[in-house]
């Protein structure tokens, strides 16, 4: 199921050179007071957050089933098969329908330009298809950000937490969350303390809107069957009446006689 | 009548030249200048009110022609054109509000050629794209009259049938589909609002504020442009939304039931005022005011309750779009005054528009042969007020 990061907290020493790595893959300023932004912005595309020695990254979850993509109504945010999912700022209308839609309040748009993009972590796409690892993880000097198969580091993950079971909260963020995510996270403190939502669904959350818009293509002949068979029907009732004589007040309706064009 | 007309021009000039700087300072500023709007909260009243509301208020439209040509109940054929005067401009203005709303306007053609049939948004674009052709199609046939292209006028009368039926096809699937775009954050919005019946929800509350609104433009024609009311008519609606109303009502209680959501319902929070304003606005007023047979068969108490039901479904939907969201998002939103006063020039464009087309096409009166005149003056709101802006 392609490319992913495991970030594991404990191994983290919070010398931010991801940060600035990413910044300089995306073209982005970095300076000192950037370093001490301890949010994603739209000049940020992750941050280390820090609580006394207990360190954790936001970033890009880079969902499996990402509800930005499927929320997007011209398809600029997609989900590549090598992981990442990449946004095309030719195609956006700017709708922020993808912000709203986010379970982790990931996009993030440029309000203050003519022009605005949604900006976001794109796990490095280009370097991902091009068989390289992120520029984060290139530059972890720690390897507490790892780039490789999604199920190796799951399982590595894993290995790590069983061998160490004290050493780390029970669970492996982006495991099971809104049905898993190319991004791992390991801690010994929980998740919600650095922002990370607490309560969260493990069905995707495309599921959730796809269950209604798929019945639509079903809905629309049903539909107008219906509509139109009652339509026959009620001005049937009339041509009957006006046939056998009967004097109806409503027979001379106009309406009754366009629909019916011979 | 002199001088309230002119109190009412001078309201029309002052919001026209607010509501162009305010589009001045959108358009040169960007959304950062020009909203309260955050990465924390994208969506403020632009989508809370001017497109979630503006498509529900013009829901008047494919409820009265679901009702006159396909449930063929002629009694309502004199409100019918001024109801799609209303749907037809809401629509458009909906169109105009996205403009603004929207970070790159330009690019709102996209989804023609770029699609994502797995987006809400997709589908409420292209049903709203439709839909507002088939208004323009239903509407023609009074543009056609006025300028006597009567053969053309017979050509949009032989399609009318199958028009209507698109039209309520694309209108049960975006009004509901409106609702449908908040599925996507059961964990963001709050219970009060979050459901899975949020679809159901919004198109049964369309019709009913389509009835309302009905009721309304009626009422206030009557006053303000000496049009006779048609008692019965407003009655029978009145009826309707009664029915509606108490459908709605059971529903939206069984489903906070089932949700455990109930418990909520007196606990003291932001959220719970929010809510019982929303409830008593759209159900236990209304209700109790329906149920009343002196309110039910009189002008006055029917005018009461529509306003009542209108202003309700409007408090709903900003409480799903704004209210339920505010929380999750850690703040609280309010509409800078930039996004105010776009607002107001769009709410009163539709009436001005709306005046405008009572005054130079047969809206009212009908001295057609292709079509018997059945019709019975009524108006809109603004109707009498807003005629006369352009004197």
């Amino acid at each position: 199921m392609g490319k992913a990061l495991l970030y594991d907290a404990t191994l983290c020493i919070g010398c931010k050179q991801c940060e600035a790595a990413c910044a300089e893959k995306n073209h982005l300023p970095y300076d000192d007071a950037i370093a001490a932004e301890d949010r994603q912005s739209e000049h940020k595309f992750t941050v280390v957050l820090a609580k006394g020695d207990k360190f954790m990254r936001r970033l890009c979850m880079n969902c499996s089933d990402p509800a930005c993509a499927s929320v997007c109504p011209v398809a600029a945010l997609r989900k590549t098969p090598e992981g990442p999912v990449i946004y095309e700022a030719s195609r956006c209308m700017g709708c922020r329908y993808c912000m709203i839609a986010c379970p982790f309040g990931v996009p993030k748009y440029e309000w203050n330009k003519l022009a605005p993009r949604v900006q976001k972590c794109t796990m490095c796409a280009d370097r991902v298809v091009a068989g390289q690892p992120t520029a984060c993880a290139a530059v972890c000097p720690t390897g507490a950000t790892k780039f490789g198969d999604h199920d190796e580091l799951l399982n590595e993950a894993r290995r790590r937490r069983n061998e160490n079971p004290d050493k780390y909260v029970d669970r492996i963020f982006g495991r099971f969350e809104v049905g898993g995510t190319s991004v791992l996270l390991l801690s010994s403190v929980p998740f919600e303390e650095f922002g990370y939502p607490s309560q969260i669904t493990q069905d995707p959350l495309p599921l959730f809107t796809y269950r209604v818009l798929s019945r639509i293509p079903d809905f629309v002949p049903l539909g107008s069957m219906v509509l139109g068979g009652v339509w026959w029907i009620t001005h049937r009732r009339e041509e009957v009446a006006a046939a056998e004589g009967a004097t109806s007040k409503t027979v001379s309706s106009p309406v009754a006689a366009v629909g019916r064009k011979k | 009548m002199k001088p309230k007309l002119t109190f009412w021009k001078f309201v029309f000039v002052f919001i026209l030249a607010v509501g162009v700087y305010a589009t001045f300072v959108r358009f040169t500023r960007g959304l950062g200048g020009s909203t309260h709007l955050s990465d924390k909260f994208p969506w403020g009243i632009w989508i809370g009110f001017d497109v979630l509301c503006g498509v529900m208020l013009a829901a008047g439209g494919f409820t009265l022609t679901a009702a006159v040509h396909i449930l063929n109940i002629k009694r309502l054929q004199p409100i019918v054109r001024p109801t799609i005067l209303t749907a037809f401009l809401g629509y458009l203005l909906v169109c105009v509000a996205l403009m603004y709303d929207l970070g790159k306007p330009y690019n709102i053609w996209h989804p023609l050629i770029m699609r994502n049939p797995h987006s809400v948004m997709f589908e409420v674009a292209y049903c709203v794209m439709l839909y507002t052709t088939v208004l323009a199609l239903e509407f023609s046939p009074i543009v056609l009259e006025r300028f006597r292209l009567y053969r053309a006028v017979k050509v949009v009368r032989a399609a009318l049938i199958p028009l209507v039926i698109c039209g309520v096809i694309l209108s049960t699937l975006h009004q509901s589909s409106l609702g449908s775009l908040y599925l996507i954050m059961p964990e963001k919005l709050h219970p009060f609002w979050y459901s899975p019946l949020l679809p159901v929800f919004f198109f049964l509350s369309a019709i009913a504020v389509g009835l309302a609104m009905t009721i309304f433009e009626s009422s206030m024609s009557a006053k303000h442009f000496g049009q006779q009311l048609e008692l019965p008519i407003i009655q029978e609606l009145g009826r309707v939304l009664l029915i509606v109303l108490a459908i709605y009502g059971i529903l939206r209680f069984e489903d906070l039931l089932h949700r455990d959501a109930l418990k909520l319902m007196f606990r003291p929070a932001y959220e719970t005022y929010l809510f019982w304003v929303e409830i008593a606005l759209t159900l236990i007023l209304p209700l109790i005011l329906l149920l009343q047979k002196k309110v039910r068969t009189t002008a006055g108490g029917l005018y009461v309750t529509a306003v009542l039901v209108v202003l309700g479904f409007i408090t709903n939907r900003l409480n799903v779009s704004i209210t339920g969201l505010e929380s999750s998002a850690g703040l609280r939103y309010f509409p800078r005054w930039t996004e105010l006063a776009v607002t107001a020039l769009i709410i009163a464009s539709g009436f001005a528009l709306f005046g405008m087309a009572v005054r130079y096409l047969p809206i009212f009166h009908n001295h057609t042969a292709t079509e018997p005149t059945l019709e019975e003056p009524e108006a809109a709101v603004a109707a009498g007020v807003l005629s006369h802006v352009g004197d």
